[in-house]
């Protein structure tokens, strides 16, 4: 394993990348980079140290940034973003992930394209657009957008989506069809007799636990809900947590079993860390019993915002955990998720992190 | 030929370019057309759904807001202009 632990980080004001070692002890921090761009997701590949940084300007429209050396210089590319110019224009990119040479980009107005040259150029998935439900699909608070995307790690031709606030979707057949996977997800803003839907639910982050490929978890607008299926049925595990609201969740790189989320306080209640006290909360048995993580975290009057994608593990042996604030905060632990400490602050609201060790 | 005068935030996404290009064409459209060939990828930061002009730029042709049907004489100048927005 290298060296250099590495976070990409993106935010309202450009991206950022920070650089340790494998200590994680102390942090250089550069940027903004990709111009000061919105960046609502970035993806980094270890063995090419290629960087990838989604998002779009409220001048110049939707694109997928690259850069090849680490983040010193950069090219952009939306060379078939679009849904033509009959359809809606696509506002930004929320999205990234790859896969065995294939970019995946998910995009607002909900949709998922594909690249196979590296984000060159892409070309629209419109089996998921085509999907019978499409006419149904409503937008949550951040719009109508696809923002996650999970390659399964073996089988190339299966691929789970989640879109806000429509709820999850997967492919067995490379993007030709699709499938809704909501079953057993509540959507608890809806009325008591139809808050299991076939399409609606608020999911607001969707992982791939570490063991296989069918053991999938989800923290929703309603809850943190647990499937070993592939996501054909859902179990409710939000028992032993403060709340059922929060945005982000990661799991371990290794342990199927180990995930962490981050609780807020409600979504009538201001949406900020329970009590204004910070915590990480964990869990090493898929869900069924949870515990805080405060330690080195502020304990009085921090209320705090993490948003869907401003969280990330590394792959160390003591896995390394963050967390990033709509204030610009990013928290650290080399402990997997013990003990923290404030490793940057006063960056513009951060929208994402991943990590990487190069 | 048209002088098209480009702004910082758009030169910055395409190393290299200068800040005034001539572009060739009758219309904002073609001449938006022939940047595009010079500088691959511009019509995208340009132009968005419609064909349009993206909401938040702002084309002016001899001084007056432009759309992409805006007749171009030989000889004008073009501002490719950022709204004034952001936050």
């Amino acid at each position: 394993m290298g060296d250099s632990t590495v976070l990409v980080v993106g935010t309202r004001k450009g991206a950022f990348i920070l650089e340790s070692d494998a200590k994680r002890a102390s942090w250089s921090v550069r940027g903004p980079l990709c111009e000061g761009w919105p960046i609502h997701a970035m993806a980094i590949d270890p063995d090419s140290r290629t960087i990838l940084a989604a998002g779009g300007s409220g001048w110049y429209g939707p694109a997928v940034w690259r850069s090849d050396d680490l983040g010193e210089t950069w090219t952009h590319s939306s060379a078939g973003l679009t849904y033509g110019d009959d359809g809606p224009k696509i506002e930004t990119v929320w999205g990234i992930a790859r896969k065995n040479g294939t970019v995946y980009a998910g995009v607002e107005p909900a949709g998922l394209f594909r690249s196979d040259d590296g984000g060159a150029t892409w070309s629209h998935v419109e089996g998921l657009t085509n999907h019978p439900t499409r006419k149904d699909w409503q937008p949550g608070g951040g719009g109508l957008c696809l923002h996650t995307i999970v390659p399964h790690p073996t089988d190339n031709k299966r691929v789970w989506v989640a879109i806000s606030a429509v709820g999850t979707f997967e492919t067995t057949d490379g993007g030709k069809t699709w499938e809704s996977r909501n079953r057993g997800v509540r959507a608890g803003f809806l009325p008591p007799d139809g808050q299991y839907p076939e399409i609606g639910q608020c999911v607001h982050k969707l992982v791939l636990a570490a063991d296989g490929g069918e053991r999938l978890f989800q923290q929703n607008h309603s809850g943190v809900f647990r499937s070993t299926d592939g996501g054909k049925e859902w179990q409710e595990i939000s028992a032993g947590l403060p709340s059922t609201f929060g945005f982000p969740m990661v799991a371990h790189p290794r342990q199927p079993e180990t995930i962490w989320t981050v609780p807020l306080n409600g979504d009538d209640r201001g949406r900020y860390m329970p009590d204004g006290k910070a915590a990480v909360w964990r869990s090493d048995d898929a869900g069924t019993t949870w515990k805080r993580h405060a330690r080195g975290l502020p304990q009085e009057n921090a209320f705090m915002t993490v948003l869907r994608d401003s969280m990330a593990v590394d792959p160390r042996d003591s896995v390394g955990v963050y967390f990033g604030t709509t204030g610009g905060e990013l928290y650290g632990s080399s402990d997997e998720g013990k003990t923290w400490r404030e490793i940057a602050a006063h960056l513009p609201p951060i929208w994402s992190i991943e990590a990487a060790v190069i | 030929m048209a002088v098209v005068v480009l702004p910082r935030s758009l030169l910055a996404l395409f190393p290299g370019t200068p800040r005034r290009l001539d572009a060739s064409g009758s219309t904002v459209r073609e001449v938006i057309a022939d940047l595009d060939k010079q500088v691959p990828g511009m019509w995208d930061r340009l132009c968005e759904t419609g064909p349009a002009i993206r909401t938040h730029v702002n084309v002016f042709v001899a001084g007056e807001r432009a759309s992409l049907e805006t007749a171009v004489a030989g000889d004008t100048t073009v501002h490719v202009i950022p709204a004034v927005s952001g936050g």
